[in-house]
């Protein structure tokens, strides 16, 4: 016999309430990324064949810099809210759906602070 | 929560091959494909950060059969989700949910994506040449 109301029982079992937010991050990121990418993929075929100081000098001008962080900035916050949805979807297991959530989000912001590392070295001439 | 013996709906394998759905799980399977193959670029600028050894050696694994394959898969996963993407964006505007305008769109994101990363590669091999 469960004592608790049926109201008490049903609390705290619905949405997390945090759902907006995160649907809001994917698209805001998304459009971030529409010119990113333009400008990225434009500079690559600019630079195909070219030779390592020429690539050099291209992500190591400010302005590039800048952008190459921004970019992988926004791609990895994206990617790792995305990968989120599809976890949520495929995994039924909790806690391999949790652990790869997060696994995946380490993952994402671990590989955005190393590219961007790489981008600030190669900018300052390191 | 009781997730583990829930009947769950019918899945991909069961329907037959629409342009809503089939360009829908294609999107889904891009943003994965470049999600993996970001570790890629970020090889790529580590390497050009680490010295000209370094550099030649990406140059030569990116520049190998295998490694040019994989850069082709690479562009037309980024082409398809960027103009998936921008889909996604209109019908977030609350537009283009009507069935013929949605498969008339879908249709345009498959060859689309095709005809841009198609154009990409001769655009870089034609630059290559220049310089």
């Amino acid at each position: 016999m469960n004592l608790r109301t049926p109201l008490a029982r049903a609390r705290g079992l619905g949405s997390a309430k945090d759902g907006v937010g995160h649907w809001l991050a994917e698209r805001v990121s998304a459009a971030a990324l529409v010119p990113l990418v333009i400008w990225f993929v434009i500079g690559l075929i600019m630079h195909a064949g070219a030779d390592y100081e020429a690539v050099k000098a291209w992500i190591g001008h400010p302005v590039n810099a800048v952008l190459m962080i921004l970019l992988l900035g926004a791609m990895f916050h994206h990617a790792q809210l995305g990968m989120q949805v599809i976890y949520e979807d495929y995994i039924h297991t909790e806690w391999l759906k949790v652990g790869s959530i997060y696994a995946t989000r380490f993952a994402a912001y671990l590989l955005a602070v190393a590219g961007s590392f790489a981008v600030l070295k190669v900018a300052f001439g390191g | 929560m009781q997730s583990d013996n829930r009947p769950l709906s019918p899945h991909l394998q069961i329907y037959k091959p629409q342009w809503t759905w089939v360009p829908s799980i294609m999107f889904r399977f891009s943003g994965g494909a470049i999600t993996v193959g970001s570790l890629l670029l970020i090889y790529w600028l580590i390497a050009l950060a680490s010295g000209p050894e370094a550099y030649a050696t990406a140059q030569s694994v990116f520049g190998s059969i295998i490694g040019r394959i994989i850069l082709f898969g690479f562009t037309w996963a980024l082409m398809y989700h960027l103009l998936g993407g921008i889909r996604h964006l209109v019908w977030d505007a609350g537009k283009g949910f009507v069935v013929p305008t949605a498969e008339f769109w879908a249709k345009v994101v498959v060859f689309g994506s095709i005809v841009l990363t198609v154009l990409v590669w001769i655009a870089a091999y034609a630059l290559r040449g220049a310089a």
